[in-house]
């Protein structure tokens, strides 16, 4: 078993959330992707539920609790959708176990580091369910637009950002 | 083995949470086959699970917006209302107008039908839904509306708009429903190009559009054609507006079908209201039976009062055209030819043409070539006459006899013209 130091960051810097936050922070975040969608429909490139995925992720740095969040997040939002159920909840898998595993070795309370985190793994969301519908689902006419899914990753990341310093303010030290 | 699990512990979480889930993809894909049909039970409950928990916070947050705008509108924002009742009165008339023109053509189309024995399906019912969400998402184009099973609502059936057509029901829930909008890459509708009668499969696309894509090249379809539902599909009626063509290209991934992107009739991206169609009939509804009457006698008091207005126009013409065989046989009184009267007093307002006097004025004699006894003017007046004196103007010639042809006797000119010789 690996030896935690006194400055490693994981021990430093690994936080938790009361389970009241944990459970209404994601769901706040569906409710509102919902209803925001619903008021002007170009807000679908929006993604709250990935940038929560992500920030639970990246700050509790286990990457058992990021692919479980992510998962959970993904079906809860394919469950709205009239899609088979697990399109999302796979790609937020991964793409929390790979945030909370990059979260180990990165200062993510840094601006820079959560907005190239952000840009990234909005993008990798988009490639991960290409491929989900492209080979597992069998839909040929699955296309990626690389100019709409990089403006979908400028504009989560903007949106990312202040969500993040308002979600650090529901942090709970260790 | 139990440091393989503790120290590959992340990995395999992720490896299992995975493969679950693709199983669950696996088996969600295998059945059922039909795509935009509805769920199986277990995925049907935990959808239910999930809708059943956000629903609530979607029709609360729809009926803070919904009230707000209603509050607005119908008691604070009236400025244009009055304007508005006008103009929608004034399209009420031309409706009206315009039913009654085409209630003839639909009561002959009715007819053929029947000797067709072909089967219409007519809507006979409907009932009124709000929107209050979406999946959130622009890979599933699905919509949430505030009426459910518990309002006769079922899975099938087809949402609408006064402008064209919107989807239909996926899941139905006992308050809420789920829509799949014909923009979804899942949906399909039997359509029919209006002009050119080819029928054609719709489809949603990935960025949202409609598009056509089972056609062959067909010269004589073209941009700004409407599509209507074909009723093939039996979820639509037959009739229904889709959209228009708006463009036409090759498909690159299926040739050599075509490509052919509709612009749709309803706005499937700002909907607040639509209309799930719960019942339909082969017989016309009885207040589209009452609508068709009343267009038919609106049509029938119109002919009345087209052949009437032909008539009286046609007495008219017959009239002036008599009056207009006299006046040739009478320049004199021909309105052209008549000179202004200088004796006329000043004054005076001449004489406004009738069918009787369709020159206008009263008719003079020409003046006098040579004057004799009987010529106006002539004559003095019996004042100033003395019995068994001469004329006043000397000894006047009597007239010559005139030998008369029994042809001249005959002929109206020589009739007409002998007062002024």
């Amino acid at each position: 078993m690996p030896s935690l130091s006194y400055t490693s960051r994981e021990e430093i810097e690994q936080h938790s959330f009361s389970p009241a936050v944990t459970l209404l922070v994601p769901v706040a975040a569906i409710i509102l992707q919902v209803l925001v969608v619903k008021l002007y429909w170009r807000l679908d490139i929006l993604d709250l539920p990935l940038i929560v995925a992500i920030f639970f992720s990246v700050s509790r740095r286990s990457p058992s609790a990021g692919t479980l969040t992510g998962a959970g997040i993904g079906l809860l939002q394919d469950a709205l959708t009239g899609r088979p159920i697990g399109v999302n909840g796979m790609a937020k898998s991964v793409v929390g176990y790979i945030a909370a595993s990059i979260g180990v070795k990165v200062d993510v309370d840094n601006l820079a580091t959560r907005v190239l985190m952000n840009f990234g793994f909005s993008l990798l969301n988009s490639i991960i369910l290409f491929l989900i519908n492209r080979r597992l689902l069998g839909q040929a006419e699955a296309h990626i637009g690389w100019i709409h899914e990089l403006i979908r990753a400028v504009i989560n990341t903007v949106v990312a950002v202040p969500i993040f310093f308002l979600l650090d303010l529901t942090k709970r030290p260790e | 083995m139990e440091s393989f699990f503790s120290r590959f512990k992340n990995v395999l979480v992720l490896v299992v949470v995975l493969l679950a889930q693709t199983i669950g993809l696996a088996i969600q894909v295998r059945r059922p086959a039909e795509q935009g049909a509805p769920d199986g039970p277990h995925v049907t409950l935990l959808r239910k699970w999930v809708i059943g928990f956000v629903t609530p916070f979607e029709r609360f947050f729809h009926g803070i917006g919904y009230n707000t705008r209603y509050g607005w509108s119908n008691y604070i924002d009236l400025r244009n209302t009055r304007q508005q009742n006008r103009d929608l009165q004034a399209e009420v008339a031309r409706l009206r107008l315009e039913q009654s023109e085409l209630a003839e053509d639909a009561k002959q189309g009715h007819r053929l039908q029947a000797m067709l024995n072909f089967q219409q399906h007519y809507v006979t019912s409907t009932v009124a839904a709000q929107v209050i969400g979406s999946s959130g998402t622009d890979q599933s184009r699905v919509l949430y509306i505030d009426k459910g099973s518990n309002d006769g609502l079922k899975v099938d059936q087809a949402v609408i708009t006064p402008d064209g057509i919107v989807g239909k029901l996926r899941e139905v829930l006992p308050r809420t429903a789920q829509v799949l909008v014909i923009n979804d890459q899942s949906s399909g509708a039997g359509v029919l190009l209006s002009t050119t009668r080819i029928r054609a499969t719709l489809r949603g696309s990935p960025s949202g559009r409609i598009v056509i894509n089972n056609l062959t090249p067909d010269e004589r379809i073209k941009p700004g054609e409407q599509v209507l539902t074909s009723g093939g599909d039996q979820i639509y009626p037959r009739g229904l507006p889709v959209g228009t063509i708006e463009t036409i290209a090759i498909d690159p991934d299926h040739q050599p079908y075509t490509m052919i992107q509709l612009k749709p009739a309803a706005n499937l991206f700002q909907l607040e209201e639509v209309l799930i169609i719960t019942g339909t009939q082969t017989d016309l509804p009885k207040l589209a039976q009452k609508d068709l009457a009343a267009g038919l006698a609106t049509a029938e008091q119109r002919a009345a009062a087209a052949k009437a207005a032909a008539e009286q126009a046609a007495a008219d013409a017959a009239a002036k055209t008599a009056s207009d065989m006299v006046a040739e046989k009478l320049p004199s009184i021909h309105e052209a030819e008549t000179e202004p009267d200088p004796t006329a007093a000043p004054g005076t307002t001449p004489v406004k043409p009738t069918v009787q006097n369709p020159a206008g004025v009263v008719p003079k004699p020409l003046p006098t070539q040579h004057a004799d006894r009987y010529t106006p003017g002539t004559t003095p007046p019996a004042s100033t006459l003395t019995p068994g004196a001469g004329h006043p103007a000397g000894a006047v010639a009597a007239p010559q006899p005139t030998v008369r042809t029994p042809r001249q006797q005959e002929s109206p000119e020589s009739e007409t013209a002998s007062p002024n010789n």
